[in-house]
């Protein structure tokens, strides 16, 4: 039976299991939701729901939050012309982390192509530097193979965003729908196994080690290896750390867990990533952000063993002396079955002296903080939230101050509970990030960490969040500023503070109420604690908007300047 | 270093695009740039001349190799090849110089493949350095207009580039 493309859209969403859609509608699409009308009335066991956002970067953000929280494809679903531009940030952010999305942006019909139609815009070309690929599917007949591609793409190898555009004739066109069960691809094949020789070099380099490191990021979680990575942690027994877009990967509150390191990263991380002489990358790629300045990262012989999905990570930044590319799961399996194998155990003697090298420098206490019954502590709210939640919830945030705090003082114990923009550094993305998690995952406590500049930039999902009873938790960080921008000023322009303060701000409780949600403000110490246990316990199924008014002087500390090297760290504002 | 890099990719519109953005958006050099369909018509060949350190070229194969639509990738410069450019040359052809310029083309084994009252069309075919050679041996001023292909490669003997 022949049905339009519009229809083919909607059952090939069906064949890849897609539970949900975020999207908004415009022109070029109206044929594709009018499928989704009717196919959704047909078949509500199969319903695919659409949650529509107030603004098309919140539908591909959301998307990316759901596929964050699950390790599934996320779809979003928008206009041509301006709804694609406004999807390109939320493309971009998720291409930075390489999260697996599925954009599908309408286009004006094919005759009218390069006519400057009304909403035509060169979806492709603006959108091909930020997406892992993307098409224009010129006929019907292309339709159902090329969405198969995307989520092909998208999932596997190193995952990331593949956008689709279709002009809107070819959602009229009608054609025999076939779903491809099947794809070969001769310009596409990810290396899954890692190579054999490769793999024990590495066993052995670790063993041999006497200061060894692990080193993991976003990719271990990606690539859902947290388990092997538990045990090759367990079994050597040697310390790790974890880049912001890994925490979650090894439990936060193990010993073995120095903490996260780099440009915000603890004392013990940065000082034991510059000082161990084998050091395991697995699913990491040395970001600026992670080893400071490369040259005297470098100064420092040490070998680097690097395991990634993506052979153009490896040696980008830092030269590598054992590559392994592959799949992480596979790699890390059989580095552990290679261990095994060897039937050697790790130099205990040495082993055991730079553990105690590492206590000493974790006696520093790097993350204290003096608390005040004054003022409330931006750091005592994310550990009054850990204890509240039991550290148990998934906790988004944005980007700034508020990130750093809730990835320092928030001990991440599972993978995906803990999502945030680490490469782009996105503004925005905490409020939708948690509409994803919580339709994912609507029994668990869905936090956002927010400030009160950042939450600004999607605020208008808080109506979305009313339409789709959402009762997503809000912690905004209040402290009237730009917080991170403030900080740098503070510490590299003499205190200059440009267009840092936020005047004007909102009575965030109030406009929260005005969406028809829970709006708490905070100003005491002493009540922060009562607050947060209200908004899980009486407001358990509401949305409630937590405005925490935090010491606007607070810094976030530890912390490596631009241009500086791991340990040359400044652990507090009395180093200044 | 100078590197020639050849690469088959799927002959897909917006292939060369990718590519092309590519190296601008990763600040890599690019010299010339070739493309055309091959044998297969769903693979068109490219060769690309590009310059930077190992580590830069290594990265540049990298990336291209990490496009969806890339097939091979393979920097025939690491082991004895072949280039070839194509290039014509109009030039002006009056009096004396008419015959000093059929001269200098019989010299370069180049061919005259356009003829008027006072203009050739010079098509030379040959590396880079013969066809600056060419360029260099006639009189500036009598150069009307000059087009080159760029350059194309492949590996000598038994290497060969194919899906």
């Amino acid at each position: 039976m022949k049905m339009t493309g519009a229809e083919i859209v909607i059952r090939s969403l069906q064949e890849e299991g897609v539970r949900f859609v975020f999207g908004y509608p415009g022109g070029a699409v109206l044929h594709i939701y009018d499928a989704l009308f009717q196919i959704n009335q047909a078949e509500p066991e199969r319903e695919i729901r659409h949650v529509l956002v107030r603004h098309e970067q919140a539908a591909v953000h959301a998307a990316d939050g759901y596929a964050r929280a699950t390790g599934e494809v996320g779809v979003a679903l928008v206009t041509s012309g301006p709804g694609a531009t406004n999807a390109v940030t939320g493309i971009a952010t998720a291409y930075m982390d390489s999260i697996p999305v599925v954009i599908l942006s309408g286009q004006v019909p094919t005759p009218v192509i390069g006519q400057d139609a009304f909403q035509e815009v060169d979806t492709v070309g603006i959108t091909r530097p930020c997406v892992k690929h993307n098409f224009l599917v010129k006929s019907v007949d292309q339709l159902a193979e090329t969405i198969k591609k995307a989520f092909h793409i998208a999932r596997t190898g190193r995952p990331g965003p593949v956008l689709i555009d279709i002009p809107k004739d070819v959602t009229a066109q009608l054609a025999e729908f076939h779903y491809p069960k099947s794809l070969a691809m001769r310009s596409y094949n990810p290396v899954v196994k890692g190579h054999p020789g490769q793999i024990r070099k590495a066993a052995n380099a670790l063993l041999k080690a006497k200061r060894p490191m692990i080193y993991t990021g976003g990719g271990v979680i990606l690539g859902n290896a947290a388990p092997e990575l538990r045990a090759l942690v367990k079994k050597l027994g040697y310390p790790i750390v974890q880049t912001l877009m890994g925490l979650g990967a090894f439990p936060g509150s193990d010993r073995q867990f120095l903490g996260m390191p780099g440009m915000h990263g603890t004392y013990e991380a940065n000082m034991a990533l510059h000082y161990c002489d084998v050091l395991l990358a697995v699913g990491a790629r040395f970001d600026d952000r992670v080893v400071g300045n490369v040259d005297h990262f470098l100064q420092e012989p040490r070998t680097i063993i690097h395991i990634d999905v993506d052979p153009s990570s490896i040696s980008k930044r830092v030269p590598v002396d054992i590559p392994i590319v592959g799949d992480v799961k596979a790699v890390l399996a059989d580095l552990l079955a290679a261990l095994e194998a060897l039937d050697e155990t790790p130099d205990q003697a040495a082993l055991s002296s730079w553990w105690e090298q590492i206590e000493a420098w974790r006696a520093r206490k790097c993350l204290a903080y003096t608390n005040s019954s004054e003022v409330i502590k931006p750091q005592f709210v994310i550990e009054k939230l850990w204890e509240v939640t039991k550290g148990e919830a998934i906790i988004t945030s944005d980007v700034g101050q508020h990130q750093m705090w809730a990835a320092q003082y928030y001990r991440f114990d599972a993978p995906r509970r803990w999502l945030n923009s680490g490469g782009l550094g996105t503004m925005g993305v905490g409020l939708p990030y948690a509409m994803g998690a919580k339709l994912a995952f609507p029994e668990m406590p869905v936090v956002c960490v927010t400030g009160e500049a950042s939450i600004q930039m999607c605020i208008q999902e808080l109506s979305t969040c009313k339409q789709f009873r959402l009762p997503i938790k809000i912690v905004n960080l209040n402290n009237r500023y730009l917080g991170m921008v403030r900080q740098w000023q503070e510490l590299f322009y003499s205190g200059r503070y440009s267009e840092s303060y936020m005047d004007s701000l909102p009575d965030f409780a109030a406009l929260a109420r005005s969406y028809g949600h829970v709006g708490i403000r905070v100003d005491r110490p002493s009540d922060v604690e009562a607050a947060l246990r209200e908004a899980f316990t009486t407001h358990r199924d509401e949305l409630v908007f937590l405005d925490f008014q935090i010491d606007p002087r607070e810094n976030v500390y530890p912390m490596v300047q631009g241009g500086k090297g791991l340990t040359e760290m400044i652990l507090g504002a009395e180093e200044l | 270093m100078r590197h020639v890099i050849a690469l088959l990719v799927e002959n897909e519109s917006g292939a060369l695009s990718r590519i092309a953005g590519l190296f601008s958006a990763r600040g890599y050099n690019i010299e010339s740039l070739t493309v055309a369909p091959t044998e297969d018509p769903t693979l068109s060949r490219m060769t690309i001349v590009t310059t930077g350190s190992d580590e830069v070229i290594e990265q540049i194969t990298k990336q291209l190799n990490k496009l969806i639509d890339t097939v091979k990738v393979t920097d025939i410069s690491e082991a004895p090849h072949i280039e070839r450019e194509l290039m014509m040359v109009k030039v002006r052809a009056t009096g004396a110089d008419r015959e000093e310029m059929k001269r200098l083309a019989d010299i370069f084994r180049a061919r005259i493949i356009d003829v008027t009252d006072t203009t050739y069309v010079i098509e030379l075919t040959g590396n880079q350095g013969k066809l600056d050679a060419f360029l260099a041996a006639i009189t500036p001023g009598l150069i009307l207009e000059t087009v080159r292909s760029g350059v194309c490669g492949i590996a000598r003997g038994e290497r060969i580039l194919k899906a």
